[in-house]
């Protein structure tokens, strides 16, 4: 071995847990939320930024940064970052919060829904860290953050799929009147959409590949690996269709409805626990239109995740396009 | 068409000292007692011990203190009155009502199916700035609030009701270090310690106090007054808008039921049940208070 200083580390653990999820990723762009909401600061000044000790970490310090006198920063308190958003959009502005999924929703849940969503009061809530993206374990990792919105009255809820539909959706967003809740990717973003053909619309699923055997409905990030999922499974002859949908509530019925009576072999893919997010969503719509489907599930299992780096939770969880793959053509078995 | 007046009593006076003014105020604070007796006996209970106990302090808010205009709600550079304190609503809905904002008929529906004037009132009600009644979420909105008036540099100043109970909500202390931090000293927070929460007294549920020091140890400009005393709490006022750069608090000492000795002293009297022919003595008592 010779003299070496460097560190052993033992097997798998590979430094990732603080970086971006770009594995893979054949572009990026750095912190689209940051420079989407400074553009549209710049357009509308009625747009704040408030963050809860964690603008560096949610891209906020780029709007801090350009526009200090239209920044809170209220330390680690989350009721009082909801609760004063509150306040702020009920004095006419419209202020973008953010923190981390889990202590947005488990934190502050009742700020949230008393005082933005019962009188649809114009915040903006964008969360980092949604389900596998930090290789910290249940109390980082925001596995069940979807149901909770979902569940609640006015709420509009948005999971986006890479930097292309989060750069698209600040401004559409902003200028949507009500909550919102807004899943964040950060730092190093991969960019999957391909911005001259895709446009983000609030409330609209995009069927960004037509297919007639299975039809793969996914959400965030999981997007991206659905579509690597869909040229695999085109390798073994299955013609996968691709139905993303980037917000969750409200929930465009009308598109999975046409999509699933059409391919009713369904697998339905999120960054999220299985129940409540989208998944349930797709077998309430399947139900309630009297459609009987064959699915499959690509999603987090009811328990609390481990901690590890990235890659490794993304394979001990089943969250690759391999694993969307195999859940596809386990239907045709 | 003329603008519809700013109601309070500073402005609608063309003469006075300070002791009409008093005069005038629980004149005020009288009608709002009446009115939430006429709620209360509709429905047979009610939060009458708090209506009761938070009308000397809603009469110096409503007709001396706060700017608003009772026939443009939301005219934007009016003061905002921020209840926390959902179920002291029977007392802002008098308020409101004697302010002209509510029709007196409708206080006949407090309570009652489909009516806007709820147990614990909403932001969906005339003259309701926000949804108390979770309590903890007044200052919070009121600190938000507070610094979008003087983002917009407004004038106008934010006054929040929260109790003595709220003061176990960690959400209080929460928007305290916020209030304090961003210096807003166009906030006025008001605590009314009736000594009563829902399980009983705060230093048998949860000790509060010394809650003075506790302010003032939080950066707020802090004082403590009697809260039946309408001339203290007007002055507690004055007082406040000397200090600049910092929020005011004024904790009131209140009694719940206060006017109505059969009430004041009624045990575990938070959440008030009260027998057909009692409504008869209370309303005698208020008259003769």
């Amino acid at each position: 071995m010779g003299n070496t200083t460097a560190i052993k580390r033992p097997a798998g653990v590979t430094g990732s847990i603080l970086t971006s999820d770009t594995a893979g990723a054949s572009a990026v762009a750095a912190a689209p939320f940051g420079e989407a909401l400074v553009k549209a600061g710049r357009a509308n000044p009625r747009i704040l930024g408030m963050s809860a000790d964690l603008s560096k970490y949610t891209d906020m310090h780029i709007f801090a940064q350009a526009f200090p006198h239209r920044f809170f920063q209220v330390g680690m308190a989350e009721q009082s970052l909801i609760g004063m958003a509150a306040g702020l959009a009920r004095t006419g502005f419209v202020p973008f919060a953010t923190t981390y999924c889990v202590f947005a929703t488990r934190r502050a849940y009742d700020f949230i829904a008393i005082g933005a969503a019962l009188g649809k009061a114009n915040v903006k809530i964008i969360a980092g860290l949604p389900g596998l993206t930090t290789g910290y374990g249940g109390t980082h990792q925001g596995i069940e953050d979807l149901a909770l919105m979902r569940a609640l009255p006015n709420m509009t809820v948005i999971d986006p799929c890479d930097a292309t539909e989060i750069t698209q959706a600040v401004p559409i967003i902003a200028a949507h009147p009500g909550p919102v809740y807004m899943r964040l990717l950060r730092g190093s973003v991969p960019v999957v959409l391909d911005p001259a053909t895709y446009q983000f619309e609030l409330g609209r699923a995009k069927l960004l590949r037509p297919g007639k055997d299975v039809a793969l409905i996914s959400t965030g990030l999981m997007t991206g690996r659905a579509l690597e999922a869909a040229a695999q499974l085109a390798e073994k002859r299955i013609d996968a269709a691709v139905l993303h949908l980037s917000t969750l509530k409200p929930f465009d019925v009308e598109s999975v409805a046409a999509l699933i009576k059409k391919v009713p072999s369904v697998v339905t893919i999120e960054n999220h626990v299985l129940r409540g997010g989208l998944g349930t969503a797709v077998a309430e719509t399947a139900v309630e239109a009297g459609y009987a489907i064959r699915w499959k599930q690509v999603a987090l299992p009811d328990c609390f995740c481990v901690s590890g780096s990235i890659p490794y939770l993304t394979e001990h969880y089943k969250m690759r396009s391999g694993d969307i793959a195999q859940a596809a053509s386990s239907l045709f078995e | 068409m003329k603008t519809p007046a700013t109601i309070n009593e500073k402005t609608s006076a063309t003469s006075g000292n300070g002791a009409d003014l008093a005069t005038r105020l629980q004149a005020r604070a009288k009608n709002i007692r009446r009115y939430v007796l006429r709620m209360a006996e509709r429905v047979g209970q009610g939060y009458v011990g708090q209506g009761l106990g938070i009308a000397d302090l809603l009469s110096v808010v409503y007709f001396h203190e706060l700017r608003f205009r009772s026939q443009q709600l939301d005219w934007p550079d009016r003061d905002r009155f921020v209840l926390s304190i959902g179920h002291y609503s029977i007392g802002l809905y008098a308020a409101l009502a004697e302010a002209g904002v509510i029709p007196l008929d409708e206080l006949d529906t407090y309570g009652a199916d489909g009516s806007r004037l709820e147990m614990s009132g909403s932001e969906f009600t005339p003259g309701f700035e926000m949804t108390g009644g979770s309590l903890g979420h007044g200052l919070p909105q009121a600190i938000g609030m507070a610094a979008g008036l003087r983002l917009d540099g407004k004038p106008s100043r934010v006054f929040c009701l929260s109790s003595d109970g709220e003061m176990q909500e960690g959400a209080t202390w929460e928007a305290a270090l916020a209030g304090a931090h961003y210096r807003l000293g166009n906030l006025f927070a008001f605590v009314d310690c009736n000594d009563q929460q829902a399980d009983g007294p705060p230093s048998k549920v949860m000790a509060i106090e010394p809650l003075h020091e506790k302010w003032s140890a939080f950066g707020w400009d802090t004082q403590r007054v009697n809260g039946n005393d309408i001339g203290a709490i007007a002055a507690a006022l004055d007082a406040a808008k000397q200090t600049e750069g910092k929020p005011h608090v004024i904790i009131l000492d209140t009694l719940l039921g206060r006017g109505v000795p059969l009430f004041e002293r009624r045990e575990k009297n938070h959440f008030i049940r009260v027998e057909a022919e009692e409504w008869v003595l209370a309303r005698q008592q208020l008259e003769q208070s």
